[in-house]
């Protein structure tokens, strides 16, 4: 039998293709729930999940927190600014206290890469990464690979196109470790200060020009363009992103009958996508916001429903991200 | 050690048979009734997809079929490791005020049902809901009964029943299987 071989959720890279699939199936089942009218099953009751926000965020908190609560698990909300992480308390501090409060599970959004894989060497729950700093975002990517197969019903050999900021987007990063674990082809495409140096020989191709690198893609992923980039002279300005990078009707047109246009949100209409685009029958985007609610059902299941062999904390010091083992 | 070889119990003509047979009594009890059958995956699915048509014949009306998953419903989550796999319940009728007949292949424990139960409640309100299963093999740990019953088979505890239906697997035929012997 398939199963999540982890405790945790820190990432998708060194995830095998048996365990994403047995979420993306789960997932499928907790989906149905959400077309009910009483939208809540008793899986999880008397679990208590912590949301830990170190990070502003609305649509992945939300989605955390009704995902916990259709599976009938209680769940705190912390975000910064209300709470002790203001008075200086560290993460781990911060998790513990909550632990021994009777916490069952943990997610984590930091600013800083690896803050979950550090959290998880000091806690002795589940911990999923809702994102951290320029390194993962596993559970937008499951939610991206569950709406692509819902299209195309399947992934292998899809080709899989992911434009703009490449450099900084944990978004990205995971979806391209999910979908070569797949079988996905991924082409990163942005300007040549975007893209990180030398990342052909993680098995992605990478192009520099829009043009003539999205016409035969089957899905095409746009990214948010962080504003704040731009002070720091990654690209020149938002008009000339949007003129070289963004999607419009016109290159709207020119995309493969069937293909599908995906962003993780919140969009930048006009500058990454246009309204036109975005709101098209080719863009998936709202799909992809339900979706994200019953995937991360099935992750907060498949990690908080299974037994937990008591394990004694690892102080010792680790490498950065943890690569979960394969068996 | 006593390793016996799986000993069958129903061939598959004694299954049609038997199938034949409980199409009929379902018939005569929900006549007049909004019958839809709804199936506990997975072998309560295969179960009823192959009591629809026998059903409709005698009905001369389509009669629906749903597919159930329990495993959000389960009362050994977070007992065991890993979590017991889920899938989708798959149940495009509204069940509220339906005559439902609950059907799976072995009923053991009852625990199944149990959960089966709560997961078609929390769909709607059915007008009743009747169980039936291909074998009932006895060592309840709940008080259910089946309504419908295929095949009664006394059994020990280590012993399993193991249905083979050829949708799923290669010919259809019951088999009464020493756990000791299939452990290895």
């Amino acid at each position: 039998m398939s199963r999540w071989n982890s405790r945790d959720c820190l990432g998708l890279r060194g995830v095998s293709r048996e365990e994403i699939e047995l979420v993306l199936e789960t997932a499928r089942g907790m989906k149905e729930i959400q077309t009910r009218t009483v939208k809540k099953v008793p899986t999880l009751r008397g679990k208590v999940v912590i949301n830990l926000f170190y990070e502003p965020s609305t649509r992945t908190a939300t989605s955390f927190e009704l995902a916990a609560t259709r599976l009938s698990a209680d769940v705190i909300q912390i975000q910064t600014g209300t709470s002790s992480v203001v008075k200086g308390e560290s993460v781990v501090d911060t998790a513990q206290t909550l632990r021994v409060m009777g916490a069952d599970g943990c997610v984590i959004r930091h600013s800083v890469s690896g803050a979950p894989h550090h959290l998880a060497r000091h806690i002795d729950i589940p911990v999923i990464n809702a994102g951290d700093g320029t390194n993962e975002h596993p559970t937008q990517a499951l939610l991206d690979m569950f709406t692509m197969k819902q299209h195309h019903g399947r992934i292998e050999g899809l080709t899989v196109v992911i434009v703009g900021d490449i450099l900084h987007s944990r978004v990205a990063r995971s979806n391209m470790w999910g979908l070569l674990t797949l079988g996905a082809k991924v082409r990163f495409v942005g300007p040549p200060t975007l893209v990180p140096p030398e990342v052909e020989k993680l098995g992605v191709e990478v192009r520099h020009k829009l043009d003539g690198s999205f016409e035969d893609a089957d899905v095409i992923n746009l990214l948010r363009v962080q504003k704040e980039r731009m002070t720091a002279n990654f690209f020149p300005s938002l008009a000339e992103y949007s003129r070289y990078y963004g999607m419009n009707e016109e290159r709207l047109k020119r995309t493969k009958p069937g293909s599908i246009v995906m962003h993780p949100g919140p969009m930048n209409r006009g500058v990454e996508i246009t309204t036109e685009v975005a709101e098209s029958p080719q863009s998936v985007i709202l799909e992809q916001v339900t979706n994200g609610i019953a995937v991360r059902m099935a992750l907060l299941y498949l990690l908080i429903g299974a037994e937990r062999d008591p394990q004694p904390v690892k102080k010792d010091a680790a490498p950065a991200i943890d690569t979960p083992s394969l068996f | 050690m006593n390793a016996s070889s799986p000993r069958r119990i129903l061939s598959a003509d004694d299954i049609q048979r038997t199938l034949q047979r409980m199409a009929h009594q379902i018939w005569e009890r929900s006549a007049n009734s909004d019958l839809a059958l709804v199936g506990v995956r997975s072998r309560g699915v295969t179960l009823a997809e192959r009591l629809r048509p026998l059903i409709e014949g005698m009905a001369c009306k389509n009669v629906p079929v749903g597919v159930l998953d329990i495993g959000l419903y389960r009362d050994d989550i977070g007992l065991g490791s890993p979590a017991p796999p889920v899938r989708s319940t798959e149940i495009d009728f509204d069940v509220s005020g339906k005559d439902i007949v609950l059907i799976d292949d072995v009923l053991f424990t009852g625990r199944t049902v149990r959960a089966a139960l709560n997961a078609l409640i929390d769909l709607g309100r059915p007008a009743r809901v009747q169980l039936l299963v291909l074998i009932d093999r006895g060592h309840r740990e709940l008080p259910i009964q089946a309504d419908y019953v295929g095949e009664t088979v006394k059994t020990y505890a280590d012993e399993s029943i193991v249905v083979h239906l050829r949708e799923d697997d290669q010919a259809d035929g019951v088999f009464i299987v020493n756990e000791r012997s299939q452990a290895s």
